[in-house]
């Protein structure tokens, strides 16, 4: 399928360049709709591959990137169903967003995240999952999964592990603060930094550069220099869902979710 | 090094400027959030602006309470 319009995100194969852009309001939340056409997607990346050279993620919402999961969503269907069906149940979804994530992370083509505003949580995942990241001055990156009682469960941690160094991952991670793209440069996490709303501009022009190579010897390249951590992974979901469990995360997300604050990311 | 009043000047321009709002009704110990109509996404929006156009680094926790341009200025004066 070289291209599809969804309610969460469309797709577009041109000139060897599939564009999949995010556009489900309020920011891109990623629940279960925005996962079933992720999963589409992945579905047709054997046919895309065989056509393409690279893929370019991105927004289509002034707001950002994406503020990660749908932590509406996961609080009102866990409040619908018993403890041990709603664990049940958020292992499925990580298990789905993991295939999806994993399946990007190790495409042969070469993968950009244009990133701008808010790259949160699951939508910061998603950008890890890419080989390139180019951001525009105004992007701000966080994982404040803690303030929930959770840690990251789309794969942040094995991946910004991978990425950068461990004291940058703990500071990220065990502080919960928001970073911007100076400071994501800093810690070479985003490649480019361009001017406001320029994100999806510099990596076409990005793009065209990577179609000029042999695309064998790129997903060689590729796959030498940037293994998937299966097996950290792994862990990440056992112990999502053994978090999960603790009476802190239903505190945490009904906190969030009725929360009027203008920080509510805050804990 | 910027004195506070300057940094505190600064930061009423760039808020007016940006979120539309004349000058003249951003008074140093207004509430930036009721002042400037701003939501939680907007306030993000102010504090990279902020960082970007001083230079520094603002942790969100820092910020956790302040409501006022005038404190908002201190705690950008002291990493200036």
């Amino acid at each position: 399928m070289n291209h599809f319009s969804g309610d969460a995100l469309s797709w577009e194969l041109k000139s060897g360049v599939i564009e999949l852009a995010l556009h489900r309001p309020p920011c891109n939340e990623i629940g279960s709709v925005a996962l079933g056409e992720l999963e589409k997607f992945v579905g047709s990346l054997d046919d895309l591959e065989h056509q393409a050279s690279v893929l370019i993620i991105h927004s289509q919402l002034q707001c950002g990137f994406s503020a990660g999961a749908d932590l509406r969503e996961l609080y009102e269907r866990s409040q619908a169903m018993e403890k041990s069906a709603a664990i049940r149940g958020v292992r499925d979804f990580l298990e789905r967003i993991h295939h999806v994530l994993n399946r990007i992370d190790e495409s042969p083509l070469t993968t950009i995240a244009a990133v701008h505003g808010v790259v949160f949580g699951g939508g910061f995942e998603l950008a890890l999952a890419c080989d390139l990241m180019i951001a525009d001055k105004m992007v701000r990156f966080c994982f404040p999964e803690l303030r929930l009682g959770l840690i990251p469960g789309f794969g942040g941690i094995p991946r910004l592990k991978r990425d950068l160094g461990n004291a940058v991952v703990r500071d990220l991670l065990l502080t919960g603060r928001s970073f911007n793209a100076t400071k994501a440069q800093q810690i070479g996490l985003v490649s480019q930094v361009v001017a406001e709303g320029e994100s999806l501009r510099a990596a076409r022009a990005t793009s065209v550069q990577l179609a000029k190579f042999d695309r064998h010897t790129a997903a060689t390249a590729k796959k030498f220099i940037k293994p998937v951590p299966h097996d950290e992974l792994r862990q990440e979901i056992d112990l999502f869902c053994e978090l999960f469990t603790r009476p802190a995360v239903e505190a945490g997300l009904k906190k969030f979710v009725e929360s009027t604050d203008a920080q509510p990311y805050l804990p | 090094m910027e004195t506070a009043e300057k940094t505190l000047d600064e930061i009423l321009t760039l808020a007016a400027n940006h979120f539309k709002v004349p000058r003249e009704k951003l008074s140093p110990d207004a509430d930036f959030f009721k002042a400037l109509g701003i939501d939680s996404l907007q306030t993000l929006d102010l504090l990279t602006r902020l960082e970007n156009h001083f230079h520094v680094e603002l942790p969100d926790y820092e910020l956790q309470g302040v409501n006022d341009f005038r404190t908002l200025a201190a705690k950008i004066q002291a990493r200036l």
